[in-house]
Order: structure tokens, then sequence, then C-alpha cells
């Protein structure tokens, strides 16, 4: 399963155990002090924070302060924007860099994987959407892959609604099925992390909810960072908020105390809807 | 808390349209508390000054604030549920809930002071009226002080309330035994010393509700849940 040879590597020792959520928090990604910079746009300013293992971290905060930003740094996606550079700090999953000269982008993106805003799902079948990045490793096993296809779908509540037509076009499920097939898709390779970029911005409630159910269920087995605009979203189905404003992190704390008590009044005016 | 050096210069705030719904659930929690303080001062005043009219009044005013603590539960269902409130505001709206019904026994108790004003208004008075007074003196003060943390929120006043309920719990214990042997020593006097016993106790509820108000105010202004906590525990009160 891990195809780069050389360490040091990202991926576990030991397969996953699901954790139930009231053990203690280890860190898994740590990010320190990361300046972040769009040529000579700096998007990120002196960004220190712990994402949990086995937590749903949400970032959230107005358009433009950084979020999409940070998230793609987790994975490295930003390296397929030209002129783009960490100027400045680490980011260390279970303690390597992930920007270390060693790092084999394409398993860090495996570790790491990303559901976007607009569901996305290639223009082929069910089946080919969740197959197409195990294929891509090499996988060929029929049985394997019925089977992968299978959990990954169950996994992302997606399973009862389209088993019966697991040939027909990905595009045609709706709105809200795409996106839940997109989760599959990002848990068949088995990450580690799932980065939700506005994963429901375009769902409708009930859609919203399944999603919100399912992200409640993989964080037993994924660590979750999402980020939303819907801040009932954030204090439903985060552990710990993170909040941005330019490009800083304001207030980063237990999601109970950011929606309960938070000790900012930038972060309490933005949580309130008083922000504008 | 802050992680990174300096904050950003101007961060925009706005008001929001339904702002003055906040607006008018803290007016109408003030109003409550302005009222039951008025209500407890008079009905006192009416039993020291043997005013049965005063009295009456007093007892037909207790209507204002049942309405009130009614008009505030609504507001704040009507709050949660349209708004989805979150930090201070959704605090305050769970303060708001809770000092209300608090202030609603407070009026209740001052309507049952009253009524027993109107009775020993009818009697000469068993023995001037000092304790009584200087007992329900403090209650008033911690009601005051409770609220002023409502509007200003100053924590370290709503402590001291939570500190002096032992003050007054201390006199109704004193008020208890002096009433026992008037009763003891003058059997006649029993009629008019179980009427000031339990306006004794009444004092000592307010004094109770005052305490339970300052604890939901620091709860509003800190986030922070002080009831049974050692911060407002009683020094150790002596047996009775
Ligand atoms: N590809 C890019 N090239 C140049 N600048 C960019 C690029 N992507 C983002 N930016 C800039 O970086 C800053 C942060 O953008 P980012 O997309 O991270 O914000 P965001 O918090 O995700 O906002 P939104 O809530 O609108 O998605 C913005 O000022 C944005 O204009
Ligand atoms: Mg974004």
């Amino acid at each position: 399963m891990v195809t780069a040879a050389t360490p040091p590597t990202l991926s576990m020792e030991t397969s996953p155990q699901p954790l139930p959520a009231a053990t203690a928090a280890t860190p898994l990604i740590e990010v320190e002090h990361v300046d972040f910079f769009y040529g000579a746009t700096q998007a990120l300013r002196d960004i220190t924070l712990t994402i949990d293992e086995h937590r749903v971290t949400a970032l959230i905060g107005p358009s433009g302060c950084g979020k999409s930003t940070l998230l793609r740094c987790l994975n490295r996606m930003n390296d397929l924007i030209e002129g783009t550079r960490v100027a400045r700090g680490s980011i260390r999953m279970r303690g390597v860099d992930i920007n270390g000269p060693d790092v084999d982008v394409i398993e860090l993106r495996k570790r790491v994987g990303m559901v976007f805003q607009k569901s996305n799902p290639f223009p082929k079948s069910i089946y080919e959407n969740i197959t197409y990045g195990l294929r891509l490793q090499g996988l060929k096993n029929k049985a394997r892959l019925d089977e992968i296809v299978e959990k990954s779908l169950r996994g992302a509540a997606l399973w009862d609604e389209v088993k019966d037509r697991l040939h027909t076009n990905g595009l045609s499920l709706s709105g809200g099925q795409q996106q839940r097939l997109c989760i599959a898709r990002a848990i068949a390779v088995e990450p580690d992390v799932i980065l939700m970029d506005e994963p429901c911005s375009a769902l409708d409630p009930l859609s919203t909810s399944k999603v919100e159910e399912l992200i409640h269920e993989l964080k037993t087995r994924y660590t979750i960072v999402i980020v939303t605009h819907n801040m009932q979203q954030a204090a439903r189905c985060s552990d710990k908020t993170a909040f941005f404003y330019l490009g800083r992190l304001v207030e980063y704390g237990e999601t109970r105390t950011i929606f309960m008590n938070p000790a900012n009044p930038q972060t309490e005016a933005y949580v309130s809807g008083r922000f504008g | 808390m802050l992680p990174s050096s300096g904050q950003p210069a101007d961060f925009p705030v706005m008001k929001r349209f339904f702002d003055s719904e906040l607006e008018t659930f803290r007016s109408h929690l003030l109003l409550m508390g302005e009222t039951s303080i008025r209500q407890v001062r008079d009905a006192m005043k009416a039993l020291v000054e043997s005013d049965a009219a005063l009295a009456h009044h007093v007892i037909a005013a207790d209507d204002e604030l049942d309405t009130l603590e009614v008009k505030i539960d609504e507001e704040a269902a009507r709050y949660m549920n349209l708004r989805a409130p979150v930090a201070s505001e959704l605090r305050l709206v769970i303060v708001g809930m809770k000092a209300s019904h608090d202030l609603e026994r407070v009026g209740d108790e001052a309507s049952n002071i009253a009524k027993r004003a109107v009775r020993l208004s009818a009697e000469p008075p068993l023995k001037p009226y000092i304790d009584l007074p200087r007992m329900s003196g403090i209650a008033l003060e911690m009601l005051r002080d409770a609220l002023d943390c409502f509007l200003n929120g100053d924590v370290q006043k709503a402590l001291a309330v939570c500190h002096r309920d032992t003050e007054v719990d201390q006199l109704n214990r004193q008020l208890y035994r002096e009433l026992t042997s008037f009763m003891l020593e003058q059997p006649a006097t029993i009629g008019r010393a179980l009427e000031l016993m339990f306006i004794s106790k009444s004092i000592e509820r307010i004094a109770d509700h005052a305490t339970n108000i300052a604890e939901e105010m620091i709860y509003l202004a800190k986030g922070q849940d002080v009831r049974h906590s050692e911060q407002v525990k009683k020094p150790a009160s002596p047996a009775t």
C-alpha cells in the first residue's frame, strides 16, 4: 500500500484502530509559525495550530481570510498553483515535515484526502469514481475493488441509495449524493486525514445533515478538517474551532468554548454574525 | 489565547436589524429587577408603618412581575428559535430566563410579606421592627448588586452577593431563637410571632434568590458556572 520506499514515511505502522472520542487527543498535524504567499501577496501570517487525531477541526472566518489556503497547505495542493511558497515555519505530520525534501507528495495526498465545495465526481460511473485512485495505485483485483467500493459507499452513507446502479454515471446523482460520492472516493484510499472545503455549501438541509452525520461517524476512523461558513455547522460537528481574520489565527480552542464563551471579542462578533 | 502577535487593526462590527429584540429583552429583565426591588421595599414599609393600604397595593402589583416573566420566556424562546444565538447572546437568553424566574419568586415573597403585614397592621406590634428591616436591607442590597452586575458586568460585586447570603441566614436564625422565647414566655404572642417568623423566612428566601441571580450574572459575564464552587462557598455557619 505504501509506495514511497524512502523514509521518513507518513503512513502509520499499524492499521488504524477506531478511537472513542473520549480518549485524550494526540496531535497529528503541527503547524508552526507558517507564513504563506501567493506571489507577493501574503495569505497566511504566522499561523500556529495543532490538529488533533480523530477529531473534527473547523476553520472559520470571513471570506478571503485564508481558510482554504491553510487547508491546501496541509496536503500541498498549493504546490499546483504557480508562484506560491511557504515562506516561513513548518507543517509536520506525525513529526515529519511535509515540505521536507524526502516527502513523496503523491503519498502525502493519499494520506491527506480532500473533498471540495463543489462536488466534482469524474464523468464516469459511480464504481469507477471510487476505484480510480486505487487503479492508479495498481490495484487490479476485482473482488478486492468490489469490496472497497461497498465499504467506501457504506462509509459515506450512500450504499443503500446507489447499490443497484453502481455503473451509472456519477453525475446522474443528486448534489447531496454527489458530495457523498466524493467523500466515498476520498475514503476509498484509507487516508488519515480528510480535508473538507465547505462541503455542504451547495447542499439542501437534508443532504447537509446527512453529511454532518457522516462527519460524526468518520471521525472515529479519520481526522477531519472542515472549512465552513455555517456557524451552526461548525458548532454542531467540530471538536475544535479556529477563527481566522486577514490571514491570522485570531482564536483557536474547544468548539464549545468558541461558541459559548470565546476569549476574543472579534471571535464573539464573528460567531454572533456581527462581523461586517 | 492569541497565538499570533498583534491583532488586525480594524475589525468591522455591525449592528443587526434584530439587535433591538435583545435590547427589549434586556430592558424587560431590568424592569423586572426594579419592580421586584420596589415590591420588597414597599412590603417592608407596609409592615413597619402598619400601612395596610400599601400592603394591598403590593399584593395587587404582583401581577406585573408574573406578566413580565411570561413575556421574557416568550421572547427567549422566540429568539432562540429564530436567531440561534451563540456566545454571550446565548448566555444572556439562558440567564434571562433563569433570573426572571428568580425575580418572579422574589415578587411572590414580597406579596407574602405584604399579606402578613395586612394582618399584623390590625394588632399592636410585638416589638419594635429592627431585625427584619435590617435583614431586608441586606437582601435588597444583594438584589441591587446582582442587578448592577447585569448592567455593568461587575463580577466582584456579584461574588460579594454570594458571600453575604450567610449574613441573612444568621440573622434569620437569631430572630427564630428570639421569637421562640417570646412564644414560650407569652403564649398570647404566638400568632404575631409566627407571622414574623414567616416574614423572616421570606426575606431569607429573597436573599437566596438574589444569590442565584448573582451566580447567573457571573455566568453571563464570564461564561463560568460558579454554582456550588469554592468561589461562592459560604464560610461554615454555626449550627443552630
Ligand atoms: N490562486 C491564488 N492566487 C492568488 N491569490 C490567491 C489565490 N487563492 C487565494 N488567494 C488570496 O489569498 C487570500 C486567502 O484566500 P483563501 O481562498 O484562502 O480564503 P478563504 O478564507 O478560503 O475564503 P472563502 O471563504 O471566500 O473561500 C485571499 O486574499 C485570496 O484573494
Ligand atoms: Mg475558501
